[in-house]
C-alpha cells in the first residue's frame, strides 16, 4: 500500500533563506501525525509544496499516490488543507462556500455530505450567514468545513486552533478524531505541543528546514528527560546559578528536567545550599514541549 | 457543475449581488457623458451623413462601458480574492488553468454585455437605434469583451495592490478605449493620430460595433474582427503562459 504522503529530497530556497534544506518524509494511510517546529521550520512552506501553492526547487511530492506537479487534479483531489490565515470571500454565505468549494473539485450532489460537515462543527444556524458577519471561531470552522467538502482521504490542519477558544478547541479535535477513526490520514501542525501530544501517533520536528527528529510520541517523550520536577520557590525567589541553566519557567513555575530519580536528591540538595525555600512541589512525567526544547537547544549548541 | 461551471457562476454571482455598483454605476457614468457631449456637440459635429452626433454617440459609449467594465470585473475580483487570501480556495482544487482563465473571461464577458445591454435600454428616451447589422454588435461586444477580461486576468494578477491596479486602468485601459474613437471618426483627426489610431486595436473593436448599428465605418468591419480577434489570441497565450508558470499564484 502506498503512503499517504510521500516526501523525497525536497528543497526549496527564498532568495537567501533555505526554506526546506532536504526533506525526506512518509506518512502512512490512516495515521494521525504532527508537524512540529519553531516559527520558520519550514512546517508551512512543506504544506504549501504538498497543496501546490508553492513550488519547489528540488525533489519530488505525492498525495495518494498522485504526484503533486505531473498528476496535480489527483493529488489535489486526494488532499484537504486547512489554511493556517483566516482567509473567507465576504460576498458569499457559509452555504455558498462550501456548495463552490465542492463545484471546484466537480461534485455535482453534495448537500447532504455539507449539512453534515455543517452539523458537526456547530455551523448548521449559521448555514445563511455572510462569511464577514461571522466571529473569528466561526470563520475557522467554515475554513474547516471548506477542506473537507471533497472528502479527502488525508486532510492537514495548519496551526488550526490558533486563536480558537478552548469549546471550539474541544469539539474541533473530537471531529478530528472521528475523521482519523473513519480512515482519513491526518497530518497537523500545531504551536500547542499538547495537543500534539494528546492526539498524534507520530511527530515529526523540524528546524530550519530539515527534521531533526522523526519517531513515534511515546518514543520521542521517552528519548528525552524522561521526568520533571516542577517546583514554586517560596517568596518568589529565583534558582541557583547552577540550576537555572537547566530549567525552563512556565507560569511562574520553575521545571527542571530529569533523567534519573536519583538525581532528585542532588537537585534537593542543590537547593538546600543555596537557601531557597519550596513553597510548591511536583514530580511528573516528562512532556513534548520538554522533548522539544532540548532538541531545538541542541541544535543551538 | 464542473469546476469551470462553478468558478464561472460563482464570478457571475460576484458580480450580480452588488448590480447597483457593477452595472448600474457605469450606466450612470456614460449617461452622463451622453448627455453632456450630445448638449454640446449636437448641433456642430456631424460625422455620418444622415446619422445625427447622439445617434452616433450611443454605439460608442456602449463599447466604452462594455470594455472597461469588462476589464474591471475580473481584475477587480482577482485583486480582491488575492488580497482577502480567499483565491487559496481555487488554487488547492483540480481546476486547470485554462478553465481558471476561461471562467474569469466568460464572467467579464457577461459583466460587460449586461453593461452595454442596460446602456443601451438607458439611451431609449433619445431614439430607437438603428441596428443595420446585428451580427457585427454581438460579435465586436463579445470579442471586445473578451480582450479586456483577459487583460483584467493579466493585471489581476500581476498587481499586488489596488493602486498598482488602478494605474494600470488610468494610465492604459482608460486612454486607449478613449482615444479610439468613441467621441469622433478618427477621420476627423491630424494624419499623425490617425496614423497613431490604426495602432489602436480598440479602436477596431468600437469601429466594428458602430458599423453594426448604421452599416457604415472607418474600416471594414473584417478587417476589424481578424484585429480583435489577433489581439484576443496574442492576449489570452500570455494569460495562459502567466498561469503555467505560476507567475504571482505559486511561488
Amino acid at each position: 500500500m502506498f503512503p499517504a504522503i510521500r516526501i523525497r529530497e525536497v528543497t526549496k530556497r527564498y532568495g537567501a533563506l533555505q526554506a526546506l534544506a532536504g526533506i525526506d518524509l512518509d506518512i502512512a494511510q490512516g495515521e494521525f501525525f504532527g508537524l512540529l517546529g519553531p516559527n520558520g521550520a519550514g512546517k508551512t512552506t512543506l504544506i504549501s509544496a504538498l497543496a501546490g501553492l508553492v513550488r519547489v526547487d528540488g525533489g519530488s511530492l505525492a498525495v495518494m499516490g498522485h504526484d503533486v506537479r505531473q498528476d496535480y487534479r489527483a493529488a489535489r483531489r486526494a488532499l484537504g488543507v486547512v489554511p493556517q490565515e483566516l482567509v473567507y470571500d465576504p460576498f458569499f454565505t457559509v452555504h455558498e462556500t462550501l456548495r463552490f468549494q465542492s463545484g471546484y473539485h466537480g461534485l455535482r450532489r453534495n448537500d447532504a455530505w455539507i449539512d453534515e460537515i455543517l452539523a458537526a462543527l456547530g455551523l448548521a444556524d449559521k448555514a445563511d450567514a455572510y462569511l464577514r458577519d461571522l466571529s473569528g471561531g466561526m470563520k475557522r470552522r467554515v475554513l474547516v468545513a471548506q477542506a473537507l467538502v471533497h472528502k479527502p482521504p488525508v486532510i492537514v490542519l495548519d496551526e488550526p486552533t490558533a486563536g480558537v477558544d478552548v469549546e471550539l478547541r474541544l469539539s474541533l479535535w473530537a471531529f478530528v478524531r472521528r475523521l482519523n477513526a473513519e480512515g482519513h490520514t491526518i497530518v497537523l501542525t500545531t504551536h500547542y505541543l499538547e495537543e500534539a501530544e494528546n492526539l498524534c501517533g507520530r511527530v515529526a520536528m523540524l528546524k530550519a528546514g530539515r527534521i531533526v527528529a522523526l519517531d513515534t510520541t511515546a518514543n520521542l517523550l521517552r528519548r528525552f528527560s524522561l521526568h520533571r520536577l516542577r517546583l514554586r520557590l517560596a517568596g518568589g525567589g529565583s534558582l541557583p546559578d547552577a540550576l537555572r541553566d537547566r530549567a525552563r519557567q512556565e507560569d511562574g513555575y520553575w521545571v527542571l528536567p530529569y533523567q534519573d530519580h536519583g538525581e532528585l536528591e542532588g537537585l534537593l540538595a542543590a537547593l538546600r545550599e543555596a537557601g531557597c525555600g519550596i513553597a510548591e512541589f511536583e514530580v511528573g512525567q516528562a512532556d513534548l514541549e520538554g522533548a522539544f526544547l532540548s532538541l531545538m537547544q541542541e541544535g543551538a549548541a | 457543475m464542473s469546476g469551470l461551471g462553478t468558478l464561472l457562476y460563482k464570478e457571475v454571482l460576484r458580480f450580480w449581488k452588488v448590480s447597483f455598483q457593477t452595472i448600474a454605476a457605469p450606466v450612470l457614468t456614460s449617461l452622463l457623458y451622453l448627455l453632456i457631449f450630445s448638449h454640446v456637440l449636437e448641433a456642430h459635429v456631424r460625422v455620418y451623413e444622415n446619422v445625427g452626433y447622439v445617434a452616433f454617440l450611443v454605439p460608442g459609449l456602449v463599447i466604452m462601458a462594455v470594455l472597461q467594465n469588462a476589464f474591471a470585473n475580473s481584475s477587480s475580483s482577482l485583486i480582491q480574492s488575492k488580497v482577502t487570501g480567499s483565491l487559496v480556495f481555487v488554487l488547492l482544487t483540480p481546476i486547470t488553468y485554462g478553465e481558471f482563465w476561461l471562467a474569469y473571461v466568460l464572467a467579464a464577458v457577461l459583466r460587460g454585455l449586461a453593461v452595454g445591454v442596460a446602456m443601451l435600454l438607458a439611451t431609449l428616451p433619445w431614439g430607437m437605434p438603428q441596428m443595420a447589422e446585428p451580427g457585427w454588435i454581438l460579435a465586436f461586444a463579445a470579442l471586445g469583451g473578451a480582450v479586456f477580461g483577459t487583460l483584467g486576468v493579466i493585471a489581476g494578477i500581476w498587481a499586488d495592490k489596488y493602486d498598482q491596479l488602478a494605474a494600470f486602468q488610468n494610465f492604459l485601459v482608460l486612454p486607449l478605449t478613449f482615444l479610439s474613437g468613441v467621441f469622433y471618426s478618427i477621420h476627423s483627426l491630424p494624419p499623425f493620430w490617425q496614423v497613431l489610431s490604426h495602432w489602436n486595436p480598440v479602436f477596431y473593436m468600437i469601429d466594428g460595433f458602430r458599423h453594426g448599428f448604421f452599416g457604415i465605418s472607418d474600416v471594414s468591419p473584417w478587417l476589424g474582427i481578424a484585429v480583435t480577434g489577433a489581439t484576443f489570441v496574442a492576449l489570452a497565450l500570455l494569460t495562459l503562459a502567466m498561469l503555467r508558470s505560476g507567475y504571482k499564484l505559486r511561488s
